[in-house]
């Protein structure tokens, strides 16, 4: 392939990629809404359109048409960039996750991964780190005491749970050798998926996505009794959708890492046995990762309606005191592994 | 001293409860079970909610079917009114019952649905119906004359079996 012709290629897959992304970000919101109202026995929105499939749309152009209000003591510029600081992180960590394996078209065989760095794990481990400069960077700037407060939880609690995801991370990374993530989709194949070999670094890694992702239950950076919004008290209008937007995105990344890491990304157990052709076998991959991203979003949400806030100390021993030490125990436990099963 | 520190407590949690999970998964499973359950959602605009004889919605005057109505303007609704919405001013008629409202007003504004109206009535004319649909868009709209308080007693009659029941 020439070098035009990747350029092409790299560009349309993002541009599916991010479009996908928008749209599916969009529908997450609303069925956030649909499924907390489910658990408490409500109907939720169904005004806008068939069963209120267009209520996303309208939260937005609501959004839209808002006033832009920035306080007097808040630092403007630092202010305006924490959103845009979010929103790039959460849509240019995608890049490096791959959604189904390689796919033969008119003679070019197009991997479905926007970049297959080598160093991808690192990658998206670095830019969610990122990610905490956009939480702290808002609620400092904004010139709020519940904002601050937001701010500081949200760089405690970043900074704690990336070292439990960390150490998680290592316990797969030790199985399949590579940081790339095609690599590690390849090594689990058949049933070797890392949540049955390693449990226990599964748990952790999906307690620490929670509380990188500022969900419930360790949404304390938000925490609306007692903070007013926290970090994002002092947004209003398309930066408050821009705050908006990064969380439900970043969902959608956990989820996809989390599938990727564990769930064995794209792979159908035994399906290379069923002798189907090519085309049908990529997209029963595609359609299969789709599905146990959706499976994880499902789980993201329903929990958040079902457990109620961690207090900030509460917060701070698990992260430090449980979840670091298992992730030290599943490091020994897969090393265990190894040793025994070469 | 041994005994107290080793006493355990209501909020002290056993074993299964300290490691978190079978109790996440618990609350998990009610809020599953209960995704599947009917709905107690009313759809407003189209489906109404159709109170029974003790619901309190707006106070209105009891028309007799000859369309005169029971108030005898004795003013004692007027004085028990805990949040003053109710101005009576009453006149003379030819009619058996000798006084009679002249000017009946209710400022929605003010009425708190307390019943103390309907309850202090010698004449059991001013009771409390099942209108629950009041939306204004300004303040004059809100006092209610006599025009909007006079209802037949036929559409009452729930009312005003549960006052004489329970009253």
């Amino acid at each position: 392939m020439s070098t035009l012709e990747i350029v092409i290629i790299s560009l349309i897959k993002i541009v599916i990629i991010v479009s996908v992304m928008l749209v599916s970000v969009a529908y997450l919101v609303y069925f956030e809404r649909k499924i907390s109202a489910w658990a408490q026995n409500r109907i939720g929105p169904n005004r806008v359109g068939w069963h209120g499939a267009l209520q996303p749309f309208a939260d937005l152009f609501k959004l839209v048409l808002k006033e832009d209000i920035v306080p007097d003591s808040a630092d403007r510029k630092i202010h305006a960039l924490a959103p845009i600081v979010a929103l790039l992180v959460a849509l240019s960590t995608y890049a490096v996750i791959p959604f189904g394996p390689d796919l033969e078209i008119g003679g070019y065989n197009i991997s479905l991964v926007v970049a297959d760095v080598n160093i991808g794990v690192l990658f998206i481990l670095a830019l969610t780190s990122l990610g905490v400069y956009a939480v702290t960077l808002a609620g400092w700037s904004s010139g709020s005491k519940y904002s601050l407060l937001g701010g500081i939880r949200a760089s405690a609690q970043m900074i704690s749970y990336e070292v439990s995801m960390g150490f998680s991370v290592a316990g797969v990374l030790l199985l399949s050798e590579s940081l790339r993530p095609v690599a590690i989709v390849e090594s689990q194949s058949g049933w070797m998926w890392n949540v049955i070999v390693q449990p226990i670094g599964f748990i952790t890694f999906l307690v620490s996505a929670f509380a990188e992702t500022n969900r419930l239950p360790f949404d304390l950076p938000e925490a609306e009794p007692e903070l007013v919004g926290g970090f994002h008290t002092e947004y209003s209008s398309m930066k408050f959708a821009g705050f908006f937007l990064a969380e439900y995105a970043n969902m959608i990344i956990a989820s996809a890492f989390i599938v990727t890491l564990y769930l064995g990304g794209w792979q159908i157990p035994y399906l290379e046995k069923l002798g189907l052709s090519p085309i049908l076998v990529t997209i029963l991959s595609v359609g299969a990762f789709l599905l146990k991203m959706a499976a994880l979003l499902f789980f993201f949400l329903w929990v958040r309606w079902s457990l109620p806030r961690f207090r900030y100390d509460q917060l701070m021993n698990l992260g430090w005191k449980v979840m670091f030490p298992l992730s030290l125990i599943n490091i020994v436990w897969v090393a265990a592994l190894i040793m025994i099963f070469g | 001293m041994e005994t107290t520190t080793k006493r355990r407590r209501i909020k002290d949690l056993n074993f299964w409860e300290k490691i978190y999970i079978p109790e996440i998964v618990k609350g998990l499973t009610l809020t599953l079970k209960t995704m599947f359950k009917p709905k107690f959602t009313m759809e407003y605009p189209e489906v109404r909610f159709d109170p029974s004889g003790s619901y309190r919605g707006r106070p209105v005057l009891v028309q007799e079917e000859n369309g005169v109505e029971r108030c005898v303007a004795c003013g004692l609704c007027s004085r028990v009114c805990p949040a003053l919405a109710i101005e009576v001013q009453a006149a003379e008629t030819e009619l058996e019952k000798e006084r009679y409202p002249e000017k009946f007003e209710i400022n929605m504004l003010r009425c708190i649905f307390c019943g103390f109206c309907e309850e202090v009535c010698p004449e059991e004319a001013i009771v409390m119906s099942k209108d629950y649909e009041l939306a204004f868009s300004n303040r004059e709209d809100a006092i209610y004359g006599k025009d909007k308080l006079f209802v037949p007693v036929k559409e009452l009659q729930d009312r005003i079996d549960f006052l004489r029941q329970y009253k």
